[in-house]
């Protein structure tokens, strides 16, 4: 036992020597025309084979490892809450006293952690989004992005052409970003799951390079710059109104002008979008679309035959998800005030849906707490942005591995009946 | 021959060099899509680091002073291979084996972070710029009159036609004639089954996704010498394509995987002939779509079941 023990902790090293010797243990250098190799420096080597031992070392002894994490009390999440029916009492306070801080902080703190919490909020809206279709439905949207992309497009699009505000686009993007997915739902949600992943992460691909290659009405690769900005039943929050006549915000309310007002307003927006689309999905889920969706990501065979139209619940998820996509979309073209399509790779979807499953699929506090998460700690983390990429991969495989159910798992708000 | 004829010659040898790279990328899908149903998304950052290597070979090779470019290649080829099915094991291991039996969402979600993994790992380990290779191989053979088209095929295109074929022919009596390779098929047919027969299921999985990988490696090297540029994001263009090419042939078939491949590399080689190249992809998933839509189960796959 212990001799094949050390027989796979030393091939484990082989196979962690193969994986690194000529990746990491060599840098290609492109020297005028000619290619060259380098060998890394002796630090370099150093790393990697301290990199070996340990893999070698966690074999030998993954026994003892296993032993020592299982010993370790898991957090009781339960424990520390109060009981249901104090919690009961307690929510809409809570909840309360919630809203009115965020609509209270962004007075007390700096421009920039007001900016970036309403970043944090597109994310929300992202997530909350994506949730349905892949947390409530199970359905897999690799290309997530795309709506979001057409959301953010219809805005700037029609307010360059025809200079709709914008409180119309808003519902406007929302509808178009719904149609897309309607238009893309409706051949591909007939097939099984796995189809979905890969045709969703095409249809990304297509929508960015559409927007990349359409140069005389999308701009191209330059994008779209000067979107007008929100206004607060049409008063601006420029220095100076753009119209003759027009008033702004500080000549309305005779106060001096503050560039901090318009990143305040722009939070404040973002925080009603977040709370109605909470409260729209809160319906939802508790509607019997919203059980369909559960019972359909649970057991599809069931469903049908339990006479339940999937490709109508289906399409209702993924056209739902998109409309809210659509909603964050031109939000952030209006924040931003240029977009391009470099803000709509992949790696957007990739982010989406690492903050979907890393708050625990299907759960709205779950989400909402990983987008803040996920934001944030780029933030905070700046000198590791190199390795931002690398921790997120390992992230979720990691995740998957050990806690598939999310941070915070999903519950049914149920009711039981205490005998 | 007209010129038009000409081109269109031109354009199917081009598409058909390309179509039989994408094959043997979609045949790693294939294969493991067959086995254990999941879609391991991280096989084009395998392919990637396959062209990698080749090019870390060639260039150290040609930095000790070798001269003789076929011992080059086939050594370049061997470590390629080598190190490239270990990365696939080693996914395979890390990845997919502990996630076994769960629910279908999870390890593609996993697969997906390994593939983001793999390729931040490639950038922070060789840096994100395009690496570039002089051409090895030059020359060729030029057909047609000079005056109206000259179709050429270069000796890198039949190249790689040949090493394609050699590698397609070697699987297929693998897959058909040896124990492991009926193993393969056994475990394709009926997983719980066959690992009650006594087969070594997991050892079969593992052997699959190192047979992919090195097949994604022998792409990777053909592909790197045929463009002469890597970067650490062709893989995942890469896979997605070979993807769709094993999609297209109907998933879970090698012939189809093959099929696939060349019918994209082919469709793609016309598209960017007659129209902006920058829609060949657009083609590309448009042909997904329309191939799931009116044929899910792919042109030579076999219509799947569902079953309580």
């Amino acid at each position: 036992m212990q001799n094949s023990k050390f027989l796979s902790a030393i091939f484990a090293a082989g196979v962690t020597f193969v994986l690194a010797c000529l990746m990491l243990g060599v840098k290609l250098n492109t020297e005028g025309t000619t290619l060259q190799v380098e060998g890394a420096s002796t630090e370099q080597w150093t790393w990697i084979g301290l990199g070996i031992a340990v893999v070698f070392l966690s074999q030998l002894f993954s026994a003892q490892i296993d032993a020592f994490f299982s010993g370790l009390p898991k957090p009781q999440l339960a424990k520390v809450l109060p009981e249901a029916s104090v919690m009961a009492r307690l929510k809409p306070w809570l909840l309360a006293a919630l809203i009115v801080g965020m609509l209270v902080w962004p007075f007390m703190v700096s421009r920039g952690s007001v900016d970036l919490a309403t970043l944090t909020l597109i994310y929300i809206m992202l997530g909350l989004g994506l949730n349905i279709v892949v947390g409530l439905a199970g359905l897999l949207d690799l290309g997530f992005v795309a709506f979001y992309a057409v959301g953010a497009y219809t805005y700037a699009l029609l307010s360059m052409y025809f200079g709709l505000s914008f409180w119309i686009c808003l519902p406007l993007a929302a509808a178009l970003a719904a149609l897309f997915g309607f238009i893309l739902g409706f051949p591909v949600l007939r097939l099984r799951g796995d189809y979905l992943a890969i045709v969703t992460l095409g249809f990304g691909e297509i929508i960015r390079i559409l927007l990349n290659n359409w140069t005389a009405v999308t701009g191209g690769p330059n994008g779209i710059s000067g979107i007008a900005k929100p206004t607060l039943f049409g008063l601006e929050f420029t220095r100076r109104a753009k119209e003759e006549g027009a008033m702004t915000f500080h000549e309305f309310f005779g106060i001096s002008y503050s560039s901090s007002y318009k990143v305040i307003f722009l939070y404040l927006i973002a925080v009603v979008l977040v709370i109605f689309v909470i409260y729209l999905i809160n319906r939802l889920m508790r509607m019997p679309i919203g059980r369909a969706w559960e019972a359909l990501r649970e057991d599809e065979i069931a469903c049908r035959s339990l006479g339940l139209n999937r490709t109508a619940i289906k399409l209702s998820a993924f056209t739902i998800g998109a409309s809210t996509a659509g909603f964050a979309g031109s939000f952030f073209a209006a924040r931003q005030g240029f977009i391009s399509p470099e803000s709509f790779i992949f790696i957007e979807s990739a982010i989406i849906l690492a903050i979907v499953v890393l708050g625990g699929m299907g759960s709205q506090i779950g989400v909402i707490l990983a987008a803040i998460v996920m934001t944030i700690l780029p933030e905070l983390a700046r000198e590791f942005s190199e390795y931002r990429m690398l921790l997120f991969g390992l992230l979720m495989v990691i995740m998957m591995r050990w806690r598939p159910e999310g941070l915070v798992p999903m519950k049914r708000p149920h009711l039981e009946l205490k005998q | 021959m007209t010129e038009t004829f000409l081109y269109l010659i031109q354009q199917l040898i081009n598409g058909l060099t390309i179509g039989s790279t994408y094959a043997l990328i979609a045949i790693g899908y294939t294969m493991v899509y067959g086995i254990i149903g999941m879609i391991n998304f991280a096989h084009g950052e395998i392919y990637m680091i396959g062209s990698y290597i080749t090019f870390i070979v060639i260039a150290g090779l040609l930095g000790m002073g070798m001269v003789s470019l076929p011992i080059i290649l086939i050594i370049a080829l061997i470590v390629a291979v080598i190190i490239a099915s270990t990365y696939g094991w080693t996914v395979e291991r890390v990845a997919y084996r502990p996630l076994r039996g769960t629910n279908r969402l999870i390890p593609l979600i996993s697969a997906i972070g390994m593939s983001i993994f793999l390729q931040n790992y490639v950038v922070l380990a060789q840096g994100s710029r395009d690496v570039a290779l002089p051409p090895q191989i030059s020359g060729g053979w030029t057909f047609g009159d000079p005056s109206v088209f000259e179709v050429s095929f270069s000796y890198m295109q039949a190249l790689i036609w040949v090493v394609t074929f050699v590698a397609m022919t070697a699987l297929t009596l693998f897959i058909s004639r040896s124990r492991m390779g009926r193993a393969c098929r056994a475990c394709s047919e009926d997983l719980g089954m066959t690992n009650l027969l006594g087969i070594d299921t997991n050892r079969t999985i593992a052997l699959t996704f190192i047979i992919g990988a090195a097949l994604a490696a022998v792409a990777g090297l053909l592909l790197g010498l045929y463009y002469g540029v890597v970067n650490p994001f062709v893989g995942f263009i890469a896979g997605l394509k070979a993807f769709t090419a094993a999609v297209l042939g109907g998933i879970g078939s090698i012939p189809g995987a093959v099929l696939g491949g060349l019918i994209l590399g082919v469709t793609e080689a016309l598209t960017s002939a007659y129209f902006p190249s920058e829609y060949k992809d657009v083609v590309s998933f448009g042909l997904l779509v329309l191939i799931l839509l009116f044929r899910p189960s792919g042109l030579l796959g076999k219509p799947e079941v569902e079953k309580v």
